[in-house]
């Protein structure tokens, strides 16, 4: 009875269904895209591609565009660039993380100068940096669930390959796979993805989204179809007990969602050793 | 002439000297310490660091400490903890990220208490931890922050030599009697001390071009290390002061855009050149 009041509470009003349905949406692509992610060691990319999301969104707010829209297409755009300035860099060994750092900055500059242009916007630079509760409309729970599934299949059909690749990328190679297309393909994959979780979690924290429920689900599963179930799973039940907990203690939800994050995957390490012993 | 009279005019504002003077501090540092965390591959903890940063400052100024005790306590506390925790390259990605993102969020808990429970608390507080206000940063602060920002220069200077070898023979280091992992920590320690002075300047969230970009483009020009370290010191300092300019003579643009969109520019065009003069002979043919 009490979790039957409890849900009542919590979705009483449009808003917060918004919420969680863009939530779960957003859960379940982070979770299978998050699941590439680690496994391949893209996690700076991924979270240099959630930085760029600030000059996104904000160049939409500026603009007066969707901010999703923002969001998808400078992702989109920086993927690419990371796609081709890294293999400019490829040469030395230690060219590539520095040119992500370089973008990453440069991309963070370019928000804050964006936020700046629009006086009005220098408080709601919060909310697009640790992510909010409120302003998620009906038409972006729609887009974000086309999104999502649309990603998901995406991934369905070059996911033999790329698990290929990301594994024994010379094997692969010999075998005939193409692979600097499919990692520029998963890279844009991964944009999308970073441009739907910052809606939810703010461009600085789509790690928790992102990261966190895949890695937990790496140290605890080996098999790929089920670790990525698992990971999908843990996303979900980060999101929903985070927005429950924002909506009753009034916190912000950047807070939960990345600290139920955190405390999963410590909780998976800790597992995956006691098993280990 | 002209432009002579201009830098004396902007230069008679006690704000903008401050600010030079601060800058040049925190660019030396940052290009110096920039140089060997590029050679050791620990681009990321930087990032870790910076946002640790926002943290900690939120964090004494909800306590009501002062914001470079805040900054500070919370760097080095992090720069150890990396450096214990860090044992296999590739966990440490997920390690750090997760970490920080964690961090992060505890900073937005503080940022939120802050703006509630203080009768001084405002908003905006966040953002200028996250982008810098170095036209704001007082004269107390200067002195503080261009004596801190030579000392640690000085001081990874020191370490240069063997570290140099821990960081390229880890191996032959150990065997030499080389405290690898010591060196290790000292001098992700500096990293956290620079880090805390860079939050003032460039503002959390832009350490990182301040400190990697230099020194990727120093990487680029020269192999050899010291000459690498100075013109990585080089072009940090040379382009917060041009950053600054810009920044002055173009109110609306905020100075910390300015200098990371500069590093960001050069290398950028350092990276397209010898692509670019690889095409010519192509097109005469």
């Amino acid at each position: 009875m009490a979790i039957a009041d409890l849900a009542e509470q919590l979705l009483r009003y449009a808003f917060m269904r918004n919420a969680f349905a863009a939530g779960t949406a957003v859960a379940v692509l982070a979770g299978v895209i998050g699941w590439f992610v680690v496994l391949r060691g893209e996690t700076f990319a991924g979270h240099t591609l959630s930085s760029v999301g600030f000059p996104g969104a904000a160049g939409a707010v500026l603009f007066g565009l969707p901010q999703l829209l923002g969001l998808a297409v400078l992702c989109t755009a920086s993927a690419l660039g990371i796609a081709s300035l890294g293999r400019v860099a490829e040469g030395d060994r230690y060219g590539a993380p520095a040119a992500i750092g370089t973008i990453q900055a440069f991309a963070l500059a370019l928000g804050f100068l964006f936020a700046s242009l629009y006086r009005g916007l220098l408080n709601g630079v919060n909310g697009i940096l640790f992510g909010t509760l409120l302003g998620i409309t009906q038409a972006q729970v729609v887009l974000l669930a086309a999104l999502a599934v649309l990603s998901i299949c995406a991934m369905a059909v070059i996911s033999r390959p790329l698990l290929y690749v990301s594994i024994d990328p010379d094997a692969a190679a010999s075998a005939g796979i193409p692979v600097k297309a499919l990692s520029v393909a998963f890279l844009v994959l991964l944009a999308l993805s970073v441009a739907a979780t910052t809606l939810i979690t703010g461009a600085l924290l789509t790690f928790a989204l992102l990261v966190m429920p895949a890695a937990a689900a790496q140290q605890l599963v080996t098999r790929p179809p089920v670790a990525v179930l698992l990971s999908v799973a843990l996303g979900v039940a980060i999101v929903w007990l985070s927005l429950a907990t924002a909506y009753l203690t009034d916190y912000p939800i950047g807070f939960f969602v990345t600290s139920f994050g955190f405390v999963v995957y410590l909780l998976s390490r800790g597992v995956r050793r006691l098993s280990l012993a | 002439m002209e432009a002579l009279a201009w830098l004396q005019s902007m230069l008679g504002h006690e704000f903008i000297r401050d600010a030079f003077v601060a800058g040049t501090g925190v660019a030396l540092a940052s290009g110096v310490a920039g140089y060997f965390l590029l050679l050791r591959g620990q681009v990321f903890a930087v990032d870790a660091l910076s946002h640790v940063a926002f943290t900690g400052a939120l964090a004494a100024l909800a306590a009501g400490v002062s914001e470079l005790v805040g900054l500070l306590a919370a760097t080095i506390l992090v720069a150890v903890v990396l450096s214990l925790l860090a044992t296999e390259a590739r966990a440490r990605d997920v390690v750090t990220g997760s970490l920080f993102a964690w961090v992060l969020g505890l900073g937005v808990l503080f940022q939120s208490v802050y703006v509630t429970t203080r009768s001084t608390g405002n908003g905006a507080a966040g953002v200028h931890v996250l982008f810098g206000s170095v036209f704001g940063i007082g004269p107390p602060q200067t002195v503080i922050t261009v004596v801190v920002g030579i000392a640690m220069a000085l001081a990874v200077l020191l370490l240069a030599r063997p570290l140099l070898f821990a960081t390229i023979e880890a191996g032959a280091a150990a065997a030499d009697g080389v405290p690898v992992r010591a060196l290790g920590t000292a001098f992700l320690v500096l990293v956290a001390v620079i880090t805390a002075e860079a939050v003032q300047v460039v503002g959390a969230l832009l350490i990182l071009g301040l400190i990697a970009t230099p020194a990727a483009i120093a990487q680029r020009l020269t192999a050899r290390p010291y000459r690498a370290m100075a013109t990585s010191a080089g072009v940090a300092i040379l382009a917060v002061w041009v950053g600054l300019g810009i920044s002055y003579a173009v109110p609306v643009m905020p100075p910390s855009f300015a200098i990371i969109g500069l590093l960001f520019g050069t290398y950028v065009a350092l990276v397209a050149a010898p692509r670019l003069r690889r095409l010519r002979p192509e097109m005469h043919e």
